[in-house]
C-alpha cells in the first residue's frame, strides 16, 4: 500500500510543474495590461509605467515564471496585484464558503442519489425503476442556476426563509452562515444526486449479474441481502470517482450559483482576477484548484485501494 | 413574475425559522448594492469607481469636495483665497479634525498628500491633476499655500475628487485594505467578496451623520439584485444594473425609482487615424444615420439623454447640438459617395462588455447597414478593450461612456485613442485650462462643443443614465452622480 502511494505521489509532482507552467505561459499571451486595468484611461504613461514597476511586470516573462515558481516552494502564492493582499489570504477567505458550500452540496446529493439509484436497481425495470430515471433525467436536464433562482424567488423573496444571497461569515455568527449556504447547496447537489442516481444503478445492475451474487443468491441470501452485503460495495467503485470528479467540480466550477446566489466563492475570486487582469491570482488559484483535484483524485486512487485489494497489489480486475 | 410583484407576508413557518435573521433594515442602518467591488479602498491609487463609491465623502475627505449638482464645497478646507494672477491658492484648514486611526489633522498631512500624488513614482490614476501644481507649503498648522504654473479653471473642482482625497503618512500605505480617513463614517471590515462595513465617526469634527453603520454589498448578478431588492436584503442600489427591471419596482410602492444623470458620455468611438475614418464626410455620414433614440430605447429601456457632442447635458455650459447632422439616408448615402465608397465598405467594431455598449452595437450595426456600412461585431473584455483599443488603436469604432467630469480635453490630445488632431481645437482647450473667468470659460467650451460635433470626431449617443433604485422611507441619496462617489453623509430614514 505505501509503495502504491509513493508511484502515485511522484505522478502529481510532475504534474503539478508541468501545469504550473502551462497556467503561467497561457495566461502570458492573455492580451491586457494590469497597470492600465487598475489606473483607468485617464491615467499619465508615467503612473502606469511606475506601477508596472512596482508590480514586477517590466522583468521577462522567464524570470516573473521562476520568480512565481520559487515563490511556490516556499509556500508563497503570491501577491494580487489588484487588491495587494496575499493570494493566499483571499484564497483562504474564498475557501471558507467554497469548501463548506462543495462538501455539504455533496453530502447532500449523496444521501439522495444513492438511495435512490439503489432503489431503482432493486426494482429494475418496474415502473417504480422507470420513475426513478425519469425523476434523474429531469434532475440532470435542469440547469443548476435556472433551479438556484426558482429557489430564491421561493425560499427567500416570497416566503423568506432563506436570505436571497450574500455570506455571513463563520466568525460573526455560525448559524446564519450556514443558512446562507443552505440554497446554494440544495441547487448545487440536485443535478450531482442525479447523475449519482443513474452511476449507481448502472453500476448495481452490472454487478447484480456477476457470479459471486448468484453464488451469495444460492447460498440462502434474499436478493435485498445480496445487495447490501456483496452489490454495493463492488458497485461504488464507479461511484467514487464521479463523486472525486463532483468534488473538484463543485469546489471552482460553481461560479453560476455563486452569482446566483452573490456568494464570496471562490469561482467569483478567479473570474474577477481574469477580468481585472489579476494574472498573480489567477495563476496561483488555478494552481491550487489543479493540486485540489489532483489531490482529490489521488484519495480516490487510495480508496479504490481500500475497496479493492486486487489493485494495490497490481493485478488486474478481471482476474478475480 | 406574478410571484414576485405579490406582496408577502412573512408566514408563521418563515417567522418560526427566521427567528435569528436580520430581514429589513433598522432605522439608522442601511444596506447598499453595489455591482462592482472595489479592488482596494485607495481612491489615490486606482482608477475603479467602485473605490469611490465606497469611500468618498464617507471615509476620506478631500480639500474641497463636490456637492449632489456638481457645485465645489468647503471640505477640509473651510475656506480659501486666490491671489490676483489666479496662481496661489491659501487654504484655511478645519481644526480639530482626526484621523480614524486617532492622529491629527493638520497642514502637513495635506502637504504630504499633494506631494505624494505628484511624485515621480506616484501611481494616482489621475495625476494630471496635481501636474499643474508647483509648491504646496504648510504656511501655519491650519494653513496651506499651493502654487501652480499657469492659472487653472477647475483646480478646486479636481481638487475635491476622490483622487484628491487627503491622507495621512502614517496610514498611507496601508489605506488599500485598511482605509483611513477623517471622513464621518470609519471602515470597519471588508469581507472580500462579499461586503464593506462602516459606522458612524464618533469623533468627527462637524455635521454629524444620520446612519450609524453603512453596508456595501457587491451583487454583480442583475437576477440577484433585484431578488436581493424585493427580498428587503438590500435597501437600495445607486445605480441599478438592469434598466429592464425597473418597471417591476416602479410599481413596487416600497421602492422609489429615480432617474438621473451620470458624467458618462457613451459615444461610438471612432478611429480618426485610419482610413476610411479619417475622411470627415465619412464620419458626417455615420453621424447623419445614427438614430440616438432608438438606441437609447433598444439597449438602456429608454433611461438616457440624446447627446450632440461629448458634453453633459446637465452642465451649465451645454449647448443643445442635437440637430448638427439630422438623420437623413439620402445625405448619409451622397456624403459616403463623394468620399469614394458608393457602395459602403466593411469594417469592425469592438465592444466592451456592459450593456450599453455590447445592445448598442448591434443597433448601430442595423443603422449602418442602411447606407452599406457593414459591420462585424467582435465582442471584448475591458482588459484587451484597453490592449486593443485603447493602447495599440488597432481598432475602427467602438461603442464607450467616457465617465470622467468634464473631460472635453481628451480630444485635444491626438495621441488619444481617437487620434483626432486639429490645432484650433488644442488652442481652445489650451486657453480653456487657463481660463478662470465664467463667462469665458462658458464661450470657451462651447466653441469647443461645436467644433467637435461639426468634426463628427465620434458618433455621439447618450449621456448614460443613474437609475437608482431604493427604500420609499429612504431620503438623501443622490439623483445624479456629478463625481464618482455614493455620499451618504445625508442620507437618512423618514420611517
Amino acid at each position: 500500500m505505501i509503495g502504491f502511494a509513493a508511484k502515485r505521489l511522484f505522478g502529481v509532482a510532475v504534474t503539478l510543474v508541468v501545469a504550473a507552467a502551462i497556467i503561467f505561459f497561457l495566461l502570458d499571451i492573455l492580451p491586457g495590461d494590469p497597470a492600465r486595468f487598475m489606473l483607468g484611461i485617464n491615467a499619465t504613461d508615467d503612473a502606469v509605467a511606475a506601477l508596472r514597476t512596482e508590480l514586477g511586470l517590466d522583468q521577462s516573462a522567464f524570470n516573473r515564471f521562476f520568480i512565481w515558481l520559487f515563490g511556490l516552494f516556499r509556500g508563497d502564492l503570491g501577491i494580487s496585484f489588484s487588491q495587494r493582499m496575499p493570494v493566499s489570504q483571499l484564497m483562504a477567505e474564498r475557501l471558507q464558503v467554497s469548501l463548506p458550500l462543495a462538501v455539504g452540496a455533496l453530502v447532500l446529493s449523496t444521501l439522495i442519489g444513492l438511495p435512490i439509484g439503489i432503489f431503482a436497481a432493486q426494482n429494475r425495470g418496474k415502473l417504480s425503476d422507470s420513475l426513478a430515471m425519469i425523476l434523474a433525467q429531469v434532475g440532470i436536464a435542469i440547469p443548476n442556476f435556472w433551479f438556484a433562482m426558482l429557489l430564491v424567488i421561493a425560499f427567500a423573496v416570497t416566503w423568506r426563509i432563506f436570505p436571497p444571497g450574500g455570506f455571513v461569515p463563520w466568525g460573526e455568527n455560525p448559524l446564519l452562515a450556514i443558512r446562507s449556504l443552505v440554497l446554494p447547496a440544495v441547487a448545487l447537489a440536485l443535478p450531482q444526486a442525479a447523475i449519482l442516481a443513474r452511476v449507481m444503478r448502472t453500476a448495481l445492475v452490472d454487478v447484480m449479474q456477476a457470479d459471486y451474487i448468484r453464488t451469495a443468491r444460492a447460498k440462502g441470501l434474499t436478493k435485498g441481502q445480496a445487495i447490501w452485503r456483496h452489490g454495493v460495495r463492488n458497485a461504488l467503485l464507479p461511484v467514487l470517482t464521479i463523486m472525486g470528479l463532483q468534488f473538484a467540480f463543485l469546489i471552482a466550477g460553481t461560479i453560476i450559483v455563486e452569482n446566483v446566489f452573490y456568494l464570496p466563492g471562490l469561482g467569483r475570486l478567479i473570474f474577477s482576477a481574469i477580468s481585472a487582469r489579476d494574472l498573480i491570482v489567477v495563476r496561483s488559484a488555478i494552481l491550487v484548484l489543479v493540486a485540489m483535484v489532483i489531490l482529490v483524485m489521488f484519495l480516490v486512487d487510495l480508496a479504490y485501494a481500500l475497496v479493492d485489494p486486487r489493485i494495490r497489489t497490481g493485478a488486474s480486475r478481471d482476474d478475480g | 413574475m406574478q410571484i414576485i410583484e405579490k406582496p408577502f407576508k412573512k408566514s408563521l413557518l418563515a417567522a418560526m425559522v427566521i427567528g435569528l435573521s436580520t430581514i429589513g433594515a433598522f432605522a439608522s442602518e442601511i444596506t447598499v448594492g453595489m455591482v462592482l467591488e472595489p479592488p482596494h479602498l485607495d481612491p489615490t491609487a486606482g482608477a475603479a469607481a467602485a473605490i469611490d463609491e465606497v469611500v468618498y465623502a464617507n471615509i476620506f475627505e478631500g480639500l474641497t469636495r463636490i456637492d449632489q449638482n456638481g457645485a465645489v464645497q468647503p471640505s477640509l478646507a473651510t475656506s480659501w483665497t486666490i491671489s490676483d494672477d489666479g496662481m496661489t491658492y491659501i487654504f484655511s484648514l478645519k481644526t480639530g479634525a482626526t484621523f480614524h486611526d486617532g492622529t491629527g489633522f493638520d497642514a502637513d498631512d495635506v502637504v504630504f498628500t499633494f506631494n505624494r500624488a505628484r511624485a515621480a513614482d506616484s501611481t494616482n490614476a489621475q495625476k494630471g491633476i496635481f501636474a499643474p501644481i508647483t509648491s504646496v507649503n504648510a504656511v501655519g498648522p491650519a494653513t496651506v499655500e499651493i502654487k501652480i504654473a499657469q492659472p487653472q479653471g477647475d483646480f478646486l473642482f479636481n481638487i475635491g475628487r476622490g483622487d484628491a482625497v487627503i491622507v495621512a503618512p502614517e496610514s498611507a500605505d496601508t489605506n488599500q485594505s485598511n482605509p483611513v480617513g477623517t471622513g464621518p463614517f470609519k471602515f470597519v471590515r471588508w469581507d472580500q467578496g462579499s461586503r464593506v462595513i462602516l459606522e458612524k465617526n464618533a469623533n468627527y469634527k462637524g455635521k454629524s451623520v444620520a446612519l450609524d453603520k453603512a453596508t456595501f454589498v457587491f451583487i454583480s448578478d442583475p437576477n440577484a439584485a433585484q431578488n436581493a431588492m424585493l427580498a428587503g436584503e438590500v435597501d437600495g442600489f445607486a445605480n441599478f444594473p438592469a434598466p429592464e427591471a425597473l418597471t417591476i419596482f416602479e410599481a413596487d410602492p416600497r421602492f422609489q425609482v429615480v432617474r438621473g444623470s451620470t458624467e458618462g458620455e457613451t459615444i461610438l468611438s471612432t478611429n480618426n487615424g485610419k482610413a476610411p475614418f479619417n475622411k470627415l464626410k465619412v464620419r458626417q455620414a455615420i453621424a447623419h444615420v445614427l438614430d440616438r433614440q432608438a438606441i437609447i430605447d433598444g439597449a438602456m429601456f429608454g433611461y438616457g439623454t440624446p447627446i450632440g457632442s461629448h458634453f453633459a447635458p446637465h452642465h451649465p455650459f451645454y449647448v443643445d447640438l442635437l440637430n448638427t447632422y439630422p438623420r437623413d439616408i439620402e445625405k448619409a448615402k451622397a456624403l459616403l459617395a463623394e468620399a469614394g465608397y458608393p457602395d459602403g465598405f466593411k469594417a469592425t467594431i469592438k465592444l466592451p462588455p456592459p450593456t450599453y455598449a455590447r445592445r448598442g452595437g448591434q443597433i448601430i450595426a442595423a443603422q449602418l447597414r442602411e447606407i452599406g456600412i457593414e459591420l462585424e461585431l467582435i465582442n471584448v473584455e475591458w482588459g484587451q478593450w484597453l490592449e486593443d483599443v485603447f493602447k495599440t488603436k488597432n481598432y475602427d469604432l467602438s461603442i464607450v461612456s467616457h465617465v470622467e467630469p468634464f473631460d472635453i480635453g481628451i480630444y485635444a490630445n491626438p495621441d488619444y485613442y481617437f487620434q483626432y488632431d486639429n490645432v484650433v481645437f488644442q488652442a481652445i482647450i489650451e486657453k480653456l485650462n487657463v481660463t478662470a473667468d465664467e463667462t469665458k470659460r462658458k464661450q470657451l467650451a462651447q466653441a469647443a462643443q461645436r467644433i467637435l460635433a461639426e468634426d463628427a470626431v465620434n458618433g455621439y449617443l447618450f449621456q448614460l443614465a443613474k437609475t437608482g433604485v431604493w427604500s420609499a422611507n429612504l431620503e438623501g441619496m443622490w439623483p445624479n452622480s456629478p463625481v464618482e462617489g455614493n455620499d451618504l453623509t445625508a442620507v437618512r430614514w423618514t420611517n
